[in-house]
């Protein structure tokens, strides 16, 4: 059956081959790969990127980050802004109005009364909403008329993009999902497993972590896309597998996300079948400084709190200095190649609130070991190790497993080892690092190392939320079962202060600058933070498939229906 | 046949001096072992693999884990053989990695690792699988609840009972015996007790039958104890399935090992195996195929060795062989 | 014989009740979290209120009795209304996965062809292949064949899938373009053509897997093969005057078969677990692959599940062994 609506639509493309691009489903099949598998296609159930990207071919959001991370309409006729009354003066309200004539690919109209019923399926207390922190401060969704909603904030919202905004929050259809509120969420299987939407394809079969068929969305808004019948997603498997079938065999037209070493890339691209693509965003490799003591020996309750300092962490010529010795480039050359830049910041991007600060780029570790001699710390047994006061510069450094990040680990523990620091290397499995279990001691949140590894981003354009994190009150600890974003429990109440002006402030130039200092503070004057590396995606795709543009601020499939066959 | 008809009635039955002393049952053991060739073969590459990886850090003084990133990606020299533009250096006569880590002091090291790991694990699963193999064959009341006990280790799933020790048992085994050491004895632990099941299920199998067999009756009936039974004329009855559980097993703790590290529950990732030295290669595997031919091999034919050892060791103990 | 089975059939009861009590304790100690792949972006107030959602802030004896009631009476009902159109599930609550929000028996349901096709099959070609590779490398001991034969299973034995898999898609897939790298788990079976389609997806991950089954099962053939050979009846047999074919494929084979049986009867529940490792590699998202991605995912209800299906056909394959043990030895009582 598959075969032969291949063959009908290459025998097709033939025959009008001139105007195969202007026609929806001209140019048959395409094959998409995510070496992770989606397990469903309701964002709002599960926040993974394979989720939210597999959901984002169906249901769409009211707009989208493009490539350079502008914000573009999709079903709003126009982004609301203060300068066109969308959104209002005191930043207490927008107004979102969608294009008139939308269809639903059942066939329905699109009313304003699905956008109010997608904030309240999000907002529901029992449902456990993947992307509440959307809808964070949101007071009400008020239906004006039939094509229009005001959302409105119980606090000035600077950045009120986030309801239905980018694919973590496309619209849902409030006819199929009426039964689905709250605890109910569940037990719609059918409906999660195949949302009515307004993208250009709709599900024709979902297997739970395996596999999708798609075909085209008849009521597509614009008549001429999108231009294949029919798709394939495919999922599972590893890295390697999906480049491979892109590049190298040419069975799959897409590949996401290629996590792999730049050397093993570049091989598998002389493969001839496809290209990669890179793109950069906000992601960032860094190294935390922990500035409380994990020493085993403190009771349990009391390692990693604030209650006990580090023994030398705390003294910022000795994270200089750490800083100093690694050489950024080497990191990059050896983990990311095209896909990574070696930076400073922790904010990278947007280029609004991007500091110019570059001064760790250069290695230097005569520098660093001056700085460390200067500071009282010397190898006086010779051991090769400093030392002051009879505590040892020596590091429990903690990450993630993963091939990358082993690399990383040994070069740097090699260039610490030029500058006097002993370095003891740990790699855990990502599921219990990355996870918050508050019984296990091997959470990146617990932070039970002197040094530990990952890598962030924020969402959508905005850094406030990400800079704010690194408050104070938001210490992980036992109070909290070890819940809490500031890893490294940076605390400075100049700090503080500077991030609820950021709260406050509206103005773009002026959040900006907020922006730059607050990120200077964490890198290049506390150190608390070592940024590594910027971390670019690197997705491939055939030949033969023209129209991709790779986003990283959105979801990587958002222009999947300007994709078309190149003949 | 021919022999006997030779001889002369009456002579047989005088007595006559030993011409000869006795030979020792060892050196019986020692002549048959020797008539195998893959036996010994295989014994001469272990012994051969186990000096290389003790004695070969003193021989080859590079550190394993020295970074050298302007001298990676070397080949080893013997590609130069057939491409003579190849990076090569005769000081690295395996190659680099991609980090520029010499591959003849990983292979070294990570066989240091990979064989104890290897050894131990083989010989704590052996012990437990024989140990409730025979118990639960022997003595019928023990069966019911060894047998469910068996049921009960196989149905657990590996990777979550994995995670469990490793945060149970890290830091105190850390504390105790360091962080090197903790790991090996905690990696030998799991994999030691979740693969004896099947030996268990075989020696039990073989005990079941030996036991109605009119020797054992025999024995019992003449009051030897159960112990004496199980360890005199039941175990050495049972060696050929042990033996080759033990070549099975020393091939599965190596290759587990490779997936433990491979899955981040592992050694630390500054600790090669060969293993996990072949795992990391696999994206590599083009280019660079030596990276994972050189541990691949070298897994092979250890167990290569130790399987023909293993046939030479059982022809040689078994009294029926030995006589031929 | 019959008491006997029934009295383990009755016995396996209260041991599957344990292993499952096991299972659980052991999942609940594991320093896991349902949330570790959701994005870093998520503020830890949305995670708690997701771990709610799950049904996690429940406590832990409460979440076992109501896993016990949906596996072992809401799902039997599923089926049976499934099989006679029947609603008496109506509005029950079933086995639910935390990755997928869906029913887990639907998901299994789902994975089971392919994990059957491929991991199935490659098990009968293994056993096809190892049976008279072991008995003529014993009837030949340390005949060149014999020694090819250890060589070629001992180097299958001893090299990881994870190696083998890719290295054939290098050689298959990429450098002479034979065979397809990615298996379509949505190819159906119609007619020739679909079968050659299918056949040529089955060849690679077939083989990865079957050259593991024929390591093993070849020398434990092999090995009991070796100890018959040399027992007084098949000299007794020989001396009789009856034929070599005879000796060695009624008399020794049927002798020697008993240990393999039980291997392989062992073996058998391993198929209905996949293969991880190959079905990752070549994208065969069967049974295997789904209780790797639960696990990674820290999907209690689905690892719990498919953990203890497993232990279900253990016990059931474990009981077979016994029992295809008494039928070929009578030596061996169990009353």
């Amino acid at each position: 059956m598959k075969f032969r609506t291949l063959m009908l639509g290459a025998a097709a493309s033939f025959a009008m081959a001139p105007m195969a691009m202007a026609e929806r489903g001209a140019d048959g099949n395409v094959n998409i790969i995510y070496w992770q598998a989606p397990s469903t296609l309701n964002p709002y159930l599960s926040s993974g990127t394979k989720d939210i990207e597999a959901a984002s071919l169906v249901i769409e959001p009211l707009g989208r980050y493009d490539q350079n991370g502008a914000l573009v309409p999709y079903l709003a006729s126009e982004i609301p802004t203060v300068e066109n009354g969308g959104v209002a003066a005191d930043l207490k309200s927008i107004t979102w109005k969608l294009k008139s004539g939308l269809l639903w690919s059942d066939g329905s109209p699109v009313t304003s009364a699905d956008l109010k019923f997608t904030a309240d399926y999000c907002m529901h207390p029992e449902g456990g909403c993947a992307q509440l922190a959307k809808f964070e401060g949101v007071e009400g969704v008020e239906v004006v008329d039939d094509l229009t909603v005001t959302v409105t904030f119980s606090e000035p919202k600077p950045n009120p993009y986030g309801p239905f905004m980018g694919g973590q929050s496309p619209i849902l259809q409030a006819a199929q999902f009426a039964e689905c509120l709250g605890a109910r969420a569940p037990e719609c299987t059918e409906a999660n497993f195949g949302p009515i939407g307004t993208g250009p394809f709709t599900v024709t079969d979902f297997r739970p972590n395996d596999v999708i068929q798609m075909e085209a969305n008849q009521n597509f808004r614009d008549a001429s896309k999108p231009a294949f019948a029919t798709l394939t997603f495919k999922g599972g498997g590893d890295a390697v597998g999906a480049g491979r079938a892109v590049l190298e065999t040419g069975e799959f037209d897409y590949a996401w996300n290629l996590q792999l070493a730049p050397d093993v890339i570049a091989k598998m691209a002389e493969g001839g079948k496809g290209k990669t693509i890179a793109a950069f965003g906000s992601l960032v490799e860094r190294l935390e400084m922990n500035m409380t003591n994990p020493s085993p020996d403190l009771p349990e309750g009391e390692r990693s709190t604030a209650k006990h300092p580090h023994p030398f962490m705390t003294d910022l010529a000795v994270r200089k200095a750490l800083s100093m010795a690694i050489d950024r480039d080497l990191l990059v050359e050896v983990g990311y190649g095209q896909a990574g830049r070696p930076t400073c910041n922790l904010v990278p991007a947007p280029a609004l609130y991007a500091s110019d600060n570059t001064d760790c780029l250069t290695q230097d570790i005569a520098g660093a070991n001056a700085m460390l001699d200067d500071a009282g710390w010397v190898d006086s047994d010779g051991d090769g190790v400093r030392e002051k006061d009879g505590i040892k510069l020596s590091i429990l450094f903690q990450t993630s497993t993963n091939a990358v990040r082993q690399d990383f680990q040994a070069l740097i523990k090699d260039s610490w080892a030029q500058i006097g620091v002993e370095t003891e290397l740990r790699n855990i499995d990502g599921s219990v690092y990355f996870g918050g279990d508050p019984g296990s001691p091997d959470t990146f949140q617990k932070f039970y190392a002197d040094v530990e590894m990952y890598a962030n981003n924020f969402d959508g354009t905005d850094p406030e939320s990400y800079l704010a994190q690194r408050t104070c009150d938001k210490h992980p600890g036992p109070d909290t079962q070890w819940q809490g974003e500031n890893i490294n429990r940076f605390c400075d109440p100049a700090y503080d202060a500077l991030v609820a002006e950021l709260g406050k402030t509206g103005e773009l130039e002026k959040r900006g600058e907020i922006a730059k200092k607050l990120n200077d503070m964490l890198t290049k004057e506390s150190y608390s933070i070592l940024p590594l590396v910027d971390r670019g995606r690197v997705s491939a795709h055939a030949n033969s498939l023209g129209g991709v543009v790779l986003n990283t601020w959105d979801s990587e499939l958002w222009n999947v229906a300007d994709w078309y066959r190149i003949k | 046949m021919t022999d006997t008809l030779q001889i002369d009635p009456i002579e047989a039955l005088k007595d006559k001096e030993p011409s000869k002393p006795p030979r020792s049952q060892w050196r019986d053991v020692w002549d048959q072992f020797r008539k195998h060739k893959g036996a010994l073969f295989g014994g001469g590459f272990l012994l051969f693999i186990t000096l290389f990886v003790i004695i070969g850090p003193y021989i080859w003084t590079l550190d394993a884990q020295k970074l050298d990133i302007r001298n990676k990606d070397m080949r080893p020299i013997y590609t130069w053989l057939w491409d003579g533009s190849a990076k090569i250096a005769w000081n690295r006569p395996l190659g680099t990695d991609n980090l520029g880590r010499d591959m003849l002091a990983n292979m070294i090291k990570g066989g240091r690792t990979s064989l104890a790991v290897g050894w131990a694990a083989m010989v704590l699963a052996l012990f437990l699988g024989t140990l409730i193999g025979v118990l639960s064959g022997y003595f019928k009341r023990l069966d019911g609840i060894l047998m469910r006990f068996t049921d009960l280790v196989l149905s657990l799933p590996l990777l979550p009972l994995l995670l469990v020790a490793v945060t149970l048992f890290r830091q105190p085994l850390r504390a105790a015996f360091g962080p090197e050491e903790g790991m090996f004895i905690l990696i030998v632990g799991v994999i030691g007790i979740t693969s004896w099941m099947q030996t268990a299920r075989i020696v039990r199998g073989e005990v079941l039958a030996l036991k109605e067999r009119e020797f054992i009756l025999a024995a019992r009936s003449i009051g030897t104890t159960p112990g004496k039974i199980i360890t005199r004329h039941l175990l050495p009855n049972i060696m050929s399935p042990i033996m080759v559980s033990a070549t099975l097993g020393l091939a599965t703790a190596i290759i587990t090992e490779s997936a433990l590290s491979f899955l981040g529950v592992g050694f630390p990732s500054d600790f090669p195996t060969w293993g996990k030295m072949l795992a990391d290669s696999v994206p590599r595997m083009t280019e660079y195929p030596e990276r994972v031919l050189l541990p691949g091999i070298a897994i092979s034919l250890t167990v290569l060795s130790v399987n023909y050892l293993g046939d030479g060791l059982r022809d040689a103990l078994d009294p029926r062989v030995r006589g031929r | 014989m019959l008491t006997f089975t029934i009295r383990r059939l009755i016995l396996s009861v209260p041991t599957l009740l344990f292993i499952a009590l096991v299972i659980f304790l052991l999942l609940e100690l594991a320093p896991g979290d349902p949330m570790a792949q959701v994005p870093l972006t998520v503020p830890p107030e949305v995670k708690e209120k997701m771990r709610e959602a799950l049904g996690l802030g429940q406590p832990a004896h409460i979440r076992f009795f109501k896993w016990l009631y949906q596996f072992f009476v809401v799902e039997p009902m599923v089926f049976w209304d499934w099989m006679w159109g029947t609603t008496y599930t109506e509005g029950m609550q079933r086995v639910i996965s935390w990755q997928t929000r869906s029913p887990v028996m639907d998901i299994v349901v789902q994975r089971m062809p392919q994990t059957l096709w491929v991991v199935g099959m490659a098990y009968i070609v293994g056993i096809l292949i190892a049976l008279p590779i072991g008995i003529y490398s014993a009837y030949r001991q340390y005949s060149v064949f014999d020694q090819a034969g250890t060589f070629v299973s001992m180097i299958g034995f001893s090299i990881p899938p994870f190696f083998t898999g890719p290295l054939l898609i290098v050689l298959f897939s990429v450098q002479l373009g034979w065979f397809p790298s990615i298996y379509d788990t949505t190819h159906v079976v119609t007619d020739w053509a679909s079968f050659k389609v299918q056949f040529m997806q089955m060849i690679m991950p077939v083989m990865v897997l079957a050259l593991q089954t024929t390591a093993q099962i070849s020398r434990y053939m092999r090995a009991s093969m070796l100890e018959n050979l040399n027992e007084d009846y098949v000299r007794t047999a020989r001396a009789k005057g009856l034929s070599e074919a005879v000796v060695v494929m009624v008399h020794v084979l049927r002798n020697s078969m008993i240990p393999v049986v039980t291997v392989i009867a062992l073996g058998m529940p391993a198929i209905f677990g996949g293969a991880i490792i190959t079905e990752n590699v070549f994208k065969v998202n069967g049974i295997g692959q789904l209780l790797l991605t639960a696990l990674f995912a820290n999907d209690i209800p689905m690892v719990l599940t498919l953990t203890f299906i497993f232990a279900i056909l253990i016990v059931v394959f474990n009981l077979i062994a016994d029992i295809l043990y008494g039928v070929l030895d009578p030596r061996i009582r169990y009353d």
